[in-house]
This record gives structure tokens, sequence and C-alpha cells, in this order.
């Protein structure tokens, strides 16, 4: 007798927690399309700027522009702005990961 | 909680679903018979590769040809080299031991997603028939050695493909696992057990399924770009055409260093199971095994260049690499400290895998040691592709993993088959296992200081007697494997009879039947209390 | 719907699953990041005269074209959330024309290439020096994965797409949907660094 009373006990609380995630947020239309036209523009940016002579300064405009545009598609297309924080954490650490990887490979090459 | 007699549920293995006959093993996605998939699979693996290595050592009983060549010897140390780094110890405990006991230990009734484990096996399956294709196609095997080096792995003209591809998929194959594993465990752990209430063993396994993840395709890349080598002449390692052959190296060992901490930490883990459960007594520093092993896992992704300190880096990338494998070890260091803590002021029990687990950090150590030596930029210099080398890694993966995975075989047979084995002939077994291991590895450590290079078919007469010993000591270690596996097998049919807990161990796994229920759990656990509750 | 069926479904878990997913391929192009960071360092030069050879207007149109096709989808979730299947299908499909039309490009561009004879193994990027062969190995390797990443995405999206008509993704079940949207947000991400990367270092 015991044994279901905890078995429904679990079950209330796994649907709870399922209907939890399901109130789910809607994102508004709108939100996407002014999302894309500041991606667009800032795209449009990106290719002005390699038109200005800058040097070397050019390639790190032009990366963090585009380190700007991730942050919008991440945030705002793949949800992460309105998702458990953990997955924002999980995917800036995989970037770091991926910086450090690069960085000690350059520590090879630049001092050779 | 009693179990009527008239009310058990059938074990897992006795369990008829739908499929029949063999189809109910490799159609079933029940972690436990995907577990048992595995062991088949990478048993078999094991005992062709040991084999491979056997003729090696035969090979070097004496100076010059014994029984083959110098191709037929670098065939042999390739495909020795592929079976068991690939099909063998990466997969290994994760594939066998966390499939069947991760979902138990959390109190889960499978993983998160039982049929992509199911494909994870199949993917297995693909890639080591793919490498033992590569023996037998087109121009003869392999020739590069398991790290398939550039600019010889594109220029050589034996066949390659089959086998970097299966490398691939046996890459995806582990990729597979380790996402399943990191779900599971983030979203199936049952209620009250917070993450500082899970088992050390879990711990591991989440570390290295991190690992899995992101290292992985680091080499999966690799291998890419090693088939456009080969078949477009692309140019990115070959120096003909502005590439750098150690760019190679970096990405390669980007990779396959962290896979020895895939190796390693469920092994680790293993033996923090093992321990508490034989020394009745908690594991001494809980919080600081957990830590440890996440630091492994993190600081092992950065140490990778100390496989080429005389490849021609830069200065700067050698006392980095240098510095960071020093620091790597620590956390390792911490272990071994606290699992001889746990054992100190305990009650011990002196059985089987107790003894293994003692023998591993024996073994563990020894090759900790070495490492360390050779993480030294001066040593390194006279120790590189010698013998030293072999001797180091075969101590840490094969006396790391190797006596892990044969203890783990030992501590959770009962649970796993509902049978005892013979214990004379288990501990009979595991000694002549350790000695034939220490005579096979131990003078290596001499010859490589000596100067005796790796991955050489033939040798100078002053190496012999050394080479003598260790010949003579693989003969010893294969008897042993032969003994334990025979033991295990006929026990099957012979054993006693298994209680749940035969042990006395506290995690969850022996609070359920030997061999489990389908599901695991005839009620989901309620956890109030840490892991290693003894009191 | 019964209570069992609410219990085995852990939409939190299918997406987790995705998101690791997600971080394999991450990891994948970031090797190809390694290679690239390497070999721009050492050839510096004449990857910023090589870069001047690509289309600038081909690069930029299918950056454009991508991101378009990563609103289009977002707002396909919106819409099946909303219960407007037919609108989600509408942005589905026109996700979908997007990225063929970014594959037709990278046809006509790449076709380009191979004509004056520049390709992977070609005798006659070897003889134009060591940087070239370097950044055209990258280039093709590098886009050409990532065209084999759309097309996957494309498969993807049209399961959704014949997921949706089946009824077996609805308002109340449109996780495969969110996932099959963060993998094709994916492919528009790397392409946001790639083309800076080649087209962009004039």
């Amino acid at each position: 007798m015991d044994i279901s009373l905890s078995l429904v006990l679990f079950d209330y609380l796994k649907l709870t927690e399922i209907m939890e995630n399901e109130k789910n947020h809607i994102v508004p239309y709108h939100t996407f399309l002014l999302v894309l036209a500041g991606l667009i523009a800032l795209t449009l940016i990106s290719v002005a700027v390699t038109k200005i002579y800058l040097g070397t300064l050019t390639v790190f405009i032009a990366l963090f522009i585009a380190a700007v545009k991730s942050t919008f598609v991440l945030r705002v297309f793949m949800h992460l702005k309105f998702e458990n924080r953990m997955f924002t954490v999980m995917v800036i650490a995989v970037m770091l990961l991926i910086g450090v990887v690069i960085f000690i490979t350059l520590l090879d090459y630049l001092f050779r | 909680m009693v179990i009527q007699e008239g009310e058990r549920e059938p074990s897992y293995l006795e369990y008829k679903g739908k499929h029949k006959g063999i189809f109910s093993w490799i159609l079933s996605t029940d972690h436990k018979r995907i577990g048992l998939l595995y062991l088949f699979s990478i048993l078999s693996m094991f005992a062709i590769g040991a084999t491979l290595g056997l003729l090696m050592k035969f090979e070097l009983i004496a100076p010059g040809k014994t029984i083959m060549d110098a191709q037929a010897y670098n065939a042999f140390f390739t495909l020795h080299g592929i079976v068991m780094i690939f099909a063998v110890v990466i997969p290994g405990l994760p594939a066998v031991f966390g499939n069947f006991l991760l979902p138990i230990m959390i109190g889960a009734k499978d993983v998160a997603f039982p049929k992509i484990n199911l494909l994870s096996w199949y993917l297995y399956v693909t890639g080591v028939t793919l490498v033992v294709i590569s023996q037998f196609a087109g121009t003869g095997p392999p020739d590069t050695g398991w790290t398939f080096y550039a600019p010889y792995s594109f220029r050589t003209t034996s066949t390659m493909l089959p086998a970097v591809f299966g490398a691939f998929v046996l890459g995806f194959s582990s990729i597979l696992t380790g996402l399943n594993f990191l779900v599971t465990i983030h979203r199936m752990r049952a209620p009250g057990m917070t993450w500082f209430k899970m088992p050390l063993f879990p711990w591991t396994l989440y570390a290295t399924a991190w690992i899995q993840l992101l290292a992985t395709p680091i080499i999966g890349i690799t291998l890419l770009m090693i088939v456009a080598e080969r078949t477009l002449n692309i140019g990115f390692f070959d120096p003909s055409l502005g590439g750098d052959p150690l760019l190679y190296q970096h990405l390669f060992w980007t990779y396959s260093h962290p896979a020895v901490y895939i190796m390693i930490l469920p092994a680790m883990g293993a033996i923090s199971e093992i321990i508490p459960t034989f020394a009745r007594k908690s594991i001494f520093g809980y919080k600081f095994m957990v830590v440890a092993t996440l630091l492994i896992a993190f600081v092992g992704y950065f140490v990778w260049g100390h496989h080429m300190f005389t490849s021609g880096m830069s200065g700067t990338a050698l006392y980095t690499f240098s510095l960071l494998t020093f620091l790597v070890a620590i956390p390792s260091a911490i272990k071994v400290f606290n699992w001889v803590s746990t054992m100190h002021k305990g009650s011990i029990d002196l059985q089987t895998p107790f003894y293994w687990a003692i023998a591993f950090i024996f073994v563990f150590m020894v090759g900790g040691f070495t490492g360390l030596i050779l993480g030294s930029l001066a040593a390194n210099v006279h120790l590189h592709n010698t013998h030293f080398v072999v001797s180091h890694f075969h101590f840490i993966v094969f006396g790391g993993t190797g006596f892990a995975f044969f203890g783990a075989l030992h501590y959770w047979y009962p649970k796993i088959t509902g049978k005892m084995y013979d214990t004379r002939w288990a501990n009979i077994g595991l000694l002549l296992f350790f000695i034939g291991f220490i005579a096979l590895y131990g003078p290596m450590l001499y010859l490589g200081v000596q100067g005796m290079p790796r991955r050489y078919f033939d040798y100078d007469e002053i190496f012999h007697a050394g080479n003598i010993i260790s010949t003579m000591g693989s003969w010893v270690l294969y008897s042993g494997v032969a003994i334990i596996i025979i033991n295990l097998f006929s026990s099957l049919k012979t054993g006693a009879k298994a209680p749940a807990d035969p042990w006395g161990g506290k995690t969850l796994e022996w609070t359920i039947p030997s061999p489990p229920p389908v599901e695991n759990f005839i009620e989901t656990p309620v956890i109030t209390k840490g892991p290693y509750d003894y009191k | 719907m019964s209570l069992k069926t609410e219990i085995h479904r852990d939409d939190l878990a299918s997406k987790t699953g995705m998101w690791l997913f997600l971080f394999t391929e991450m990891l994948l192009f970031g090797g190809l990041f390694v290679v690239y960071s390497v070999y721009r360092y050492r050839n510096a030069e004449a990857f910023h005269l090589a870069a001047h050879e690509l289309s600038i207007v081909f690069g930029t149109a299918n950056t454009i074209i991508l991101l378009i096709s990563s609103s289009t989808i977002a707002m396909s979730i919106t819409a099946i959330q909303k219960k407007n299947k037919t609108l989600a299908l509408l942005l589905l499909g026109i996700t979908i024309f997007l990225g063929l039309i970014f594959l037709a490009n990278k046809y006509v561009e790449w076709g380009h290439h191979i004509k004056e004879h520049i390709y992977p193994g070609s005798p006659v990027l070897a003889l134009r020096g060591q940087g070239d062969v370097l950044f055209y190995g990258l280039y093709f390797f590098m886009t050409g994965l990532h065209a084999l990443h759309i097309i996957i995405g494309l498969v993807f999206i049209g399961f959704i797409v014949v997921f949706i008509i089946r009824g077996n993704v609805t308002s109340d079940n449109f996780v495969l949907h969110e996932n099959s949207g963060l993998y094709w947000h994916l492919v528009d991400l790397i392409w946001i660094f790639l083309f800076p990367l080649f087209y962009l270092i004039t």
C-alpha cells in the first residue's frame, strides 16, 4: 500500500516539474525581427569597416562584431536569455576552452 | 524492504521482452544488457590486443628477427595501440560498468537516452570492424603507430583509411556515451540525491563524460584532415606545401592526452567504491575527491605538449606544458592519500576486489612517478621514445585502468551475474597477473634509461637480459589473465548464488537483488544520507 | 493525456542533450579554428591577399541569407506555440528555401575557383605559394564541412515539417522542433565566424 503512495508522490513531483518547464515563454515575432535587423546592420558595418584601412586592427574589429552577433543569436534565437542559467555557463565555458587551446597552441608558434 | 517469494520480479537476464534469442540482446535498450554487450566486445578486443602484445614481446626476446621483420613489427604495434587505446581502455570502464551501474547507483531506471545508448554500441562494433578490415584490405596493414603522425600517415603506402575511419567512428561512440551519461546524471538522480550525496563512481563518470564530449571532436576533425591529406593532398601537415607536421601533433594530443583521463578517472572511481566497502569506512575526504576529480579533468586538458617536448616546440611552450603537467599530478596524489587514509583505522575485509585495489595503488604510483620524471624537460630529452615511456604508460594505463577494470569486475560480478566466483582461483590469477605485470614492465624502466628505443623490432645486445625477463613476464601475465577469465566464466555455471549485498556495500546497487530486475528498483529510492554510510 | 505518458517525457533532458551535441560541433570546428589561427599567423600577408579573391558580395549575401533563415526558424517555434500550424510550416519552408539558396551560392562560388584551377591538391595552386595553398585548403575544408552541416540541418528541419503535418509536433510537444532550431542556429553561428575570417581579412 505504501509502495503505491510513494509512487504517486514521486509521479506528482515529476509532473509539477514538467509543468514548470511547460510554463513556456513565447518570444514575440517582432523580437526576432528586431534582432534580425540588428544582425544585418552589424553585418553590413563589419563589411564597411574593411574598406577603411586599419591594419591588423581590422580583423579584431570584424571578430568583435562577429562576437556581438553571436551573442544575439545565442541569447535570443537560441533562447539562452530565457533558459536555465546553466546553459549559458556551459556555452561560455566551451568557448573559453576553445580559446585557451588556441592560446596555448600559439604559445608554441609565436615563440619559435 | 522484504520481497515475498512469489512476487519476485524477473531479473534482467531472465526477462522476456519483444525479441527472442540473440535479438533480445542486440536490440535491447536495457542499460544492463548494453553494458554486457560492451563487456563481451571489449574483452574480445582485449584478447586480440593482448595476443598482439604477446607476439611483439616474443619478437623482442632476442635481438634481430625472431618471428617477424621490421614492417610486420610496425604493423603489430600499430594495431596493438589502436585496439588497446580506442577499443579497450577508452570505452573500458564507462561503457561496461558505467552503463551497467550508473543508473542503479543514482536510483534511476535507465539512462536518459536508451536508444542512443544502443546506437553507441553499434557504432563501437562498426568502428572495430573497420579497424579489423584495415588489416586485410588494400596494400597492407597500417604501420604508422596508433598516433598516425604526419607526414608519414599520409605518405605511407599501407592502407590507412579504414583504420582512420574506424577510429573516427569509435570516437563518435564515445561522444554519445558521454552525452548520455551527462544528461542522465543531471536529470535522473533519485529524489534526495543531491550532487554531494552522489557516490564517487558516478562523479568520475560525470567528469569523464565531459572529456568524452569536449575532447573527442578534436581527434575527429584531425582524422578528417588526415583523410583530406591522403585523398586531396590538401597540405595542412605537408611541409612541402607549407603545412607543419607539428600542428598535427598538437591537434592529436589535444585529444589524446585528455583521453588518458577518460581512461583513469572511472578507474579511480571504481577504486573509490571498492576501498570504503572493504575498509568498512566512509571514504576519507569525499569533497576533496570530487574536487580532485574535476580538477584532473580540467587541468588535464592543457598538458598535451608533454608528448612533444623533443619535437621542436618553442621554449615558452616547453615550460608551460611542463609546469601544467606537474600541477595535474597534485589532484591524483590527493586521491592516493585519501584512499590510504580511508583504510587507516578501518576494519579491513581482505577480498579479491580489495587486493586489486591495493595493487592498483602501487602500480598507479609507479606510473605516476615515472610520469613526473617524463614531465621534467631535461630528463625527457634522454627518455623520450625509449622503453621508459612504454613502461610508464603501461604502468599507468594497464596498471591503472586495467587493474581497476579487473577489480571492478570482481567487485560487481555478483551483482551483474547473481553468482559468486571461486575466490581461490581469482586470487591465484591476480597473483600471477601482478608478478607477470611487474616482470614485464619493470625491466623496461631500466632498459629505457639505458637507451633502448621503442617501436624497434631489433636492439643492441646490451639490452638482451632485460628483454628476456620482460618477455617471460608477458607469459606469466597472460596466464594470469587466462585463469581470471576462465574462473569468471566457469563460476557463471558453478558459482554459489549471490545475495543482494555480498560485500557489505552501502551504495544503491547493493539494495536491489543480484542480478537486478529490469527496471532496477521496485520503488524509486528516496535518499536521505551520504553514499558511504558506515557507522 | 494520462499521468503515465507525462512522466516518461523529459523535455529538459532532450534540450540538454541537444545543447551537449552542439558543444561537440563547436569543438569539431574549434579544431579547424586552431589550424586557421596558426596558419594565418604564419602566412598573414598571403592570407590577406588571397582573401581579396573571394567575392564579398556572395559572402555578405550568404551571411544575410543565413541570418534571415535563423529568424524564420525561430519564428516558426513561436508560431507552433501559438498553435498556428500553417504559419509554422510556411516559416520552416522559407528556412529550407534559404538554406538551399545558400548551398546554391556556395556551388557557384566554389565553381568559380575550381574553374581557375584553385582547389585542394591542384598543381596550379601549389605553384602559387604555401600561404595560398593553406588559405584555400582551409577555405574549402571549412566551408565544405559547414555546407555538409547545412545539409544535415535541412534534413533535420525536413523531418520537423513532416512531424508537424502528422501531428507528432504540437503546441504541447515541440522540443524536437526547438532542437532543430538550435542545430540550425549553430550552423548560422559557425558561418558568422567563418565570414570575417575568410572574406573580411582584406
